[in-house]
């Protein structure tokens, strides 16, 4: 029994087309896994399939202990797991403040309140009351991970943190990170710029075609090793 | 004289037909739902009103107090055991489904109530009436319209200031990452089709003081309410109250022409606004 995450043998499907052909994955409390892999290789489908977004067919998700495949992304929320989607999908008939408050509303006790948001992201605090997606890029994905933190979850899923962002902005906010998951907080980090990736975590999976093709420590593999497994050759 | 009569009548029963439309408004903002059996459920509401009234003695406006739970009620089981089933992508299935709710409320009724038109009896409060500055103004019609503009400013408030409207705003933006904040859509918009009952009672009553009604008169409600949802622009709850007002008055100067005109004066300056601006006069919605 572990309090962390647990993915077993998962088999998740788009539609009829089948995009996890068994993946596994285990993740302990604390720790932060870099998911990469090229494009379509399933990456956000697994992190879906954790948050519930997505139903896995096969296979099973263990979280702290219990199963929770098949759960609705209302239950997990509030079992403590949180996702940063890919393009940041804010509320965008809500102001920043709203959204955030909204991403509170399981009501989960912990370190994160609006307060602390604002201390962590100072421009929020000025731009509360605008509409969110009148922002630029990456104060939107500041909301967007302001959103998923004010639910004080346990694991927090990172898809495309970078995506279409400045490369000033990116460094920004991959200089919060350590403050963020430093709060005994787990998280899985989705990323297309694999060195940002591995830096800024203590174990890795590639995915190729949904399915693993390489995983371990950023330390044990070379760089030729992974982007074999990164481009399935 | 007789033309600021004719506006100012118009303007007053603009306010029904905003009460029509604000349902609508309201849950195709929320879930993209066209209710075609909008207007049945108005004259539904109607019926219930009736029947409590048989039942309680109570005037029309008090068995609000009744018949407004019993269709929100109505409203969030409609919605939880059926209509919640054909939302998802496609537009289709909740036409059809509400198209044949439609036809099953006016035949149950027309098996229950019979064809029979029937009215709801309010009284003094029908023809008292008052005088300011030598028009005469129908307390009904005003109180009708009073009624439209503080059920709307009460939307408004509960779209922008609460919790609820928030839980609202955010499964029209976006169903999926809304779930994710904990919130379970069926219950959203079973919330929001209970609110839309809610109002349509209001509706229901009011129309059943003012006129007769019958099983068959709920699509022309519809029509009604989908005009000045449109005129209004789509997903702006004050600029329905337009839309209702611009209706009533177009309808009040055709009727002033001839009587046989009302309907389709009415229709008319729906066309022209819509040929001029196809978004409507006051569009809010984005994308």
């Amino acid at each position: 029994m572990s309090d962390g995450l647990i993915v077993e043998d998962i088999e998740s499907f788009y539609g009829d087309f089948k995009a996890l052909h068994g993946v596994s994955l285990s993740l302990e409390p604390g720790r932060v896994l870099a998911l990469i892999g090229a494009n379509g290789a399933g990456k956000s489908t697994l992190l879906k399939s954790i948050c519930g977004l997505v139903s896995p067919r096969a296979g099973r998700v263990t979280w702290r202990g219990r199963t929770i495949t098949g759960m609705k992304g209302n239950q997990t929320v509030a079992m403590g797991i949180a996702l940063v989607p890919e393009g940041r999908r804010l509320f965008k008939s809500l102001s920043v403040e709203e959204n955030l408050i909204l991403g509170g509303k399981v009501g989960r006790p912990g370190p994160w309140t609006l307060r602390a948001l604002y201390d962590l992201f100072p421009i929020l605090q000025e731009k509360r009351n605008q509409p969110a997606t009148s922002l630029s890029g990456g104060q939107q994905q500041m909301v967007a991970i302001g959103r998923a933190l004010m639910s004080n979850p346990d694991l927090v899923l990172f898809d495309e943190l970078s995506l279409g962002l400045a490369p000033i902005v990116i460094k920004d906010i991959y200089a919060q990170l350590p403050r963020i998951t430093g709060q005994g907080m787990s998280a899985i980090l989705v990323e297309q710029d694999v060195t940002r990736a591995l830096g800024a975590a203590g174990q890795f999976l590639c995915l190729a075609e949904g399915r693993v093709s390489l995983a371990g420590r950023p330390g044990e593999h070379s760089r030729d090793a992974i982007s074999a497994a990164y481009f399935g050759t | 004289m007789d033309i600021v009569n004719t506006i100012l009548q118009g303007v007053l029963v603009g306010g029904l037909y905003a009460l029509f439309a604000a349902g609508l408004s309201l849950i195709f903002g929320v879930m993209r739902l066209v209710n075609i059996a909008h207007g049945d459920l108005i004259v539904l509401a109607a019926y219930i009103a009736m029947e409590v009234i048989k039942l309680t003695g109570l005037p029309p406006l008090v068995a609000l107090a009744l018949v407004v739970p019993l269709m929100a009620g109505f409203g969030y089981a409609l919605q939880r055991g059926i209509l919640n089933r054909t939302l998802g992508g496609d537009l289709l299935p909740p036409l059809l489904v509400t198209f044949g709710l439609s036809v099953i409320l006016q035949n149950g009724l027309l098996a229950v109530f019979t064809a029979d038109s029937r009215k709801l009896d309010a009284g003094a409060l029908e023809i008292a009436s008052v005088t300011v500055g030598g028009l005469s103004i129908g307390l009904l019609p005003a109180l009708m319209f009073g009624t439209a503009v503080a059920v709307i400013a009460g939307l408004q408030y509960l779209f922008y200031n609460t919790a609820l409207g928030r839980a609202f705003r955010a499964t029209s933006d976006d169903a999926e990452i809304a779930e994710l904040m904990g919130l379970d859509r069926r219950k959203v918009y079973a919330m929001a089709m209970a609110l839309c009952l809610g109002v349509v009672a209001i509706a229901g009553v009011f129309l059943a003081i003012r006129s007769n009604f019958d099983p068959f008169m709920g699509p022309g409600r519809l029509i009604f309410g989908f005009e000045a949802v449109i005129i209004g622009g789509l997903g702006n709850l004050w600029g329905t109250l337009a839309g209702g007002v611009i209706l009533g008055v177009a309808q009040g100067i055709g009727a002033a022409i001839d009587p046989g005109w009302q309907i389709l004066a009415g229709h008319v300056a729906f066309l022209l606004i819509l040929a001029v601006k196809p978004r409507g006069l006051f569009p809010r919605m984005d994308g």
